[in-house]
């Protein structure tokens, strides 16, 4: 939707079809316009074109073919579905990022229903859906199945509330299915076989992606099914499947560009003798894989198998090895051979070793991510301010990276800073909380500050370790382009907030917790939240007064106060004094939304 | 700062006056209850700045961050990582750890091979009885291996994950059962050579 301010949204139109139909010389000008403004695939491009005038406004809204929606409830379904008629494809994003962390508590929302009615009654030319944090049933997924007869691409990210019943009815009533991605779901095990349910002529599936998956397959419907799929390119098995049953698979479908090996381990049924044979049958499926070039899974990897990749290696762009328990010693002879690779997941059990021998051959590496294998606070930490160096001196091209670490120094991180200028995402999970520089004793502000100071192109920035509200004064003063920032456990005073907010003009995404800012930071805030798509403050310093004003100054914002207490009376007058655990506000066309729970409190 | 200090040691007397089993320091168990996440994290706090000058004062020595803050309850969602990766780590050890490690057990001499599982047991002393229970129907003599015996014709062996034959009793069990593939009960002069090398 807009990104716009205020103002603008007062002087809206009613969207789409409302009022009489323009004289005819305007309709000439409106359809020569519509097939112009076909070819802008650009939102941010027809976001600014829609508001040249009433009649570009119209005529956009009626080509546009592919919907981003960042919050679910930053607008009604109704509203979208009138304002853009024929779209084909719609990417819906629900709850806040922090309900990843179990910081928002279950059921607050975000259910697909609604948007799916609308769309069901009203655009039978859907093709494509992309849902991310939002809550969708079985019946939702049966009831999209039969609603869109060109129905295409399905993928479901971090969602919840289905499982194998809905998974089934996809399979059986999208008859055109190109895509069903999985990730990271929470999928309910009902015990429905739904790979069985699919068409059995050939399909035109292209990619499925099912690793979240818990709950074992029909090997035997999965191979038939992979075999009558010739523009399979992506699979992605869960980990229920064993080395030998990939190996089944991959013979069926030598052309895949993408795949997910699932356990990578011995199970399954298997026979006495049939271990040691696999591993050259293995590598020869590896090497008659040529397109290869994306390869994860190794859920449960039996060491001995890892060899077999080594003839895809050297054409590999991405390797995810993030839930793989791998040492530095089973990684180093793999990633010696991945001199194109692109992107690498990896777990810190690899060692700070392990991250040089990536530096050392990855001269390509955009994307880095290292997860710790064990995510409890006081954890030993693999990985430290040595891995990171590393790679920063290795890895010149790094556009993106996450990093969990125990212990950090600024050194290292100004080093990524200078060595790595094409950064657009840094995002440092120092594990310890407040942790200082582990050298020097000092605060993390100087790492930071060099790497929004450095960085010109950094748009996504996570901060953690001791950090004062200097680091917030940096950020402020050179993090222009920064769209998402995210602090935990940071700052001194509402100065930290306040210099943020005044300072950071891009600025679209704010996620903040267990930090001292307070009513006085956020209300500086005013002149900036229109722009904003959200802001989350948890565990803060903030009270309901602060919080009411601000959503008394700003009507279009919906202010949220959640609560830790959901069996409170909703009745109750809340004091004003009231400590405020949590505070998720967004702008929003649609007004309060009616579908919220007990627990939360809308000012 | 100063009113965050006073507000947070306010709640530190109040919990110092309370009445519970545990650790000082320690607070909410680790799912927090609707009641109590607020007052975790802000005693959680307050052992951390704690922590934190006394690092600070200690100079900037690695191990003075060791001294890690008393409490040990985890703080709800950090660090930020996604409740499925979580418990993909934690299913897999879980089923680890109800799964069993059934290892062969071959003796030279005897006419079949046994099986057994070495989670059950919780030392190299349990291994050796049992592998003496296992075999002694083919009175082959005592099993020994154990420092200070001699004149014992067997020494016990195993395949580890390299595919080297390794003597029993060298490294800390959990290595050994993390590593072990196969048991073997070598006789003879092949075991007396296995238990003589340094």
């Amino acid at each position: 939707m807009r990104e716009g301010r205020s103002s603008e949204m007062s002087d809206e139109e009613p969207p789409g079809g409302g009022g009489p139909p323009p004289p005819f010389s305007d309709q000439v000008l409106e359809n020569v316009l519509e097939s112009v403004l076909q070819f802008l695939d650009c939102r941010r491009d027809r976001n600014a074109a829609s508001l040249v005038c009433r009649s570009w406004c119209r005529a956009e809204g009626q080509t546009r073919r592919e919907l981003f929606i960042g919050n679910c409830y930053a607008v009604s379904p109704a509203r979208a579905v009138e304002r853009f008629p024929r779209v084909r494809a719609l990417v819906l994003k629900g709850k806040p990022r922090f309900a990843d962390f179990e910081l928002v508590p279950a059921g607050w929302g975000a259910g697909f229903s609604p948007w799916l009615a609308a769309l069901a009654t009203s655009n039978p030319w859907l093709e494509r859906l992309c849902l991310k944090r939002m809550s969708v049933s079985d019946a939702d997924l049966s009831r999209l199945a039969r609603s869109f007869p060109s129905f295409r691409d399905l993928t479901l990210i971090c969602c919840d509330g289905f499982g194998t019943v809905g998974l089934a009815a996809i399979a059986e009533h999208c008859r055109h299915l190109r895509v069903l991605d999985l990730i990271e779901n929470d999928v309910e095990d009902q015990g429905l076989d739904w790979v069985s349910r699919f068409p059995e002529s050939t399909t035109s599936l292209e990619s499925l992606v099912f690793d979240c998956v818990g709950c074992e397959v029909n090997m035997d419907a999965l191979e038939a099914l992979v075999a009558r799929s010739p523009s399979l390119r992506r699979l992605r098995v869960n980990q229920r499947v064993s080395v030998r049953q990939l190996r089944s698979l991959m013979v069926r479908a030598p052309q895949l560009s993408d795949l997910g090996t699932g356990s990578f381990g011995e199970g399954g049924e298997v026979g006495e003798g049939e271990g040691e044979v696999e591993v050259a049958d293995l590598e020869a499926a590896f090497a008659a894989s040529r397109s290869l070039v994306c390869l994860s899974g190794f859920r449960n990897h039996a060491p001995q198998f890892i060899p077999a990749i080594y003839p895809v290696c050297a054409n590999l762009i991405s390797l995810n090895l993030g839930y793989s328990v791998i040492t530095a010693e089973e990684l180093e002879p793999v990633i010696i051979h991945c001199h194109n690779l692109q992107t690498f997941w990896v777990l810190d059990t690899v060692h700070d070793e392990g991250l040089q021998a990536v530096a050392a051959t990855c001269k390509d590496l955009r994307e880095l991510r290292v997860f710790p294998l064990d995510g409890t606070e006081d954890s030993e930490g693999f990985v430290s301010d040595i891995g990171l160096i590393a790679i920063s001196e290795g890895c010149p091209k790094l556009r993106s990276i996450l990093y969990f670490c125990h212990g950090m120094t600024n050194a290292a991180v100004v080093s990524m800073s200078k060595n790595c200028p094409e950064l657009v995402v840094f995002r440092l999970c120092i594990m310890g909380l407040r942790r200082p520089d582990r050298l020097t004793g000092e605060a993390m502000d100087e790492g930071f500050g060099a790497i929004v100071m450095n960085c010109k192109k950094l748009t996504r920035l996570a901060v953690s370790g001791l950090l004062t509200d200097k680091a917030f004064l940096y950020i402020g003063k050179y993090g222009k382009s920064v769209r998402t920032l995210s602090v935990a456990f940071a700052g001194n005073s509402d100065s930290g907030l306040r210099y943020v907010l005044e300072g950071c003009p891009k600025l679209q995404k704010l996620e903040i917790r267990d930090s001292p800012f307070g009513d006085a930071a956020l209300l500086s805030g005013l002149h900036h939240y229109y722009s904003m798509r959200f802001l989350w403050m948890s565990s803060c310093k903030l009270s309901i007064r602060g919080c009411k004003e601000v959503a008394q100054r700003l009507p279009h914002l919906v202010v949220e106060v959640i609560r830790d207490r959901p069996e409170k009376d909703d009745d109750e007058a809340i004091d004003d004094g009231e400590a405020v655990e949590t505070l998720y506000m967004y702008r929003s066309l649609a007004g309060p939304r009616d579908d919220a729970p007990r627990f939360v409190k809308i000012l | 700062m100063e009113g965050e200090a006073t507000y947070v040691s306010d709640l530190d007397n109040l919990k110092a006056t309370e009445l519970r089993l545990g650790l000082p320091g320690t607070d909410a168990p680790e799912k927090p209850t609707p009641a109590s996440p607020r007052g975790s994290k802000r005693a959680l706090l307050a052992a951390d700045e704690e922590c934190q000058s006394k690092s600070k004062s200690l100079g900037a020595d690695s191990s003075g961050q060791e001294a890690a803050p008393v409490a040990k309850a985890q703080v709800v969602g950090w660090p930020p990582i996604r409740s499925y990766r979580k418990n993909s780590f934690q299913a897999r050890k879980a089923e680890e750890e109800a799964a069993g490690l059934f290892v062969k057990v071959s003796m030279d001499g005897a006419p079949y091979l046994r099986k057994i599982d070495l989670k059950v047991y919780e030392g190299y002393k349990e291994l050796r009885k049992a592998l003496e229970n296992l075999f002694k129907c083919f009175s082959l003599g005592e099993l020994s291996g154990m420092e200070g015996c001699n004149g014992s014709e067997y020494a016990i062996t195993y395949e580890d994950k390299d595919g080297d034959w390794m003597l029993v009793g060298d490294v800390p069990w959990e290595m050994f059962i993390s590593s072990c593939k196969r048991l073997r009960i070598m006789s003879g002069s092949e075991a007396r050579g296995m238990r003589s090398s340094p």
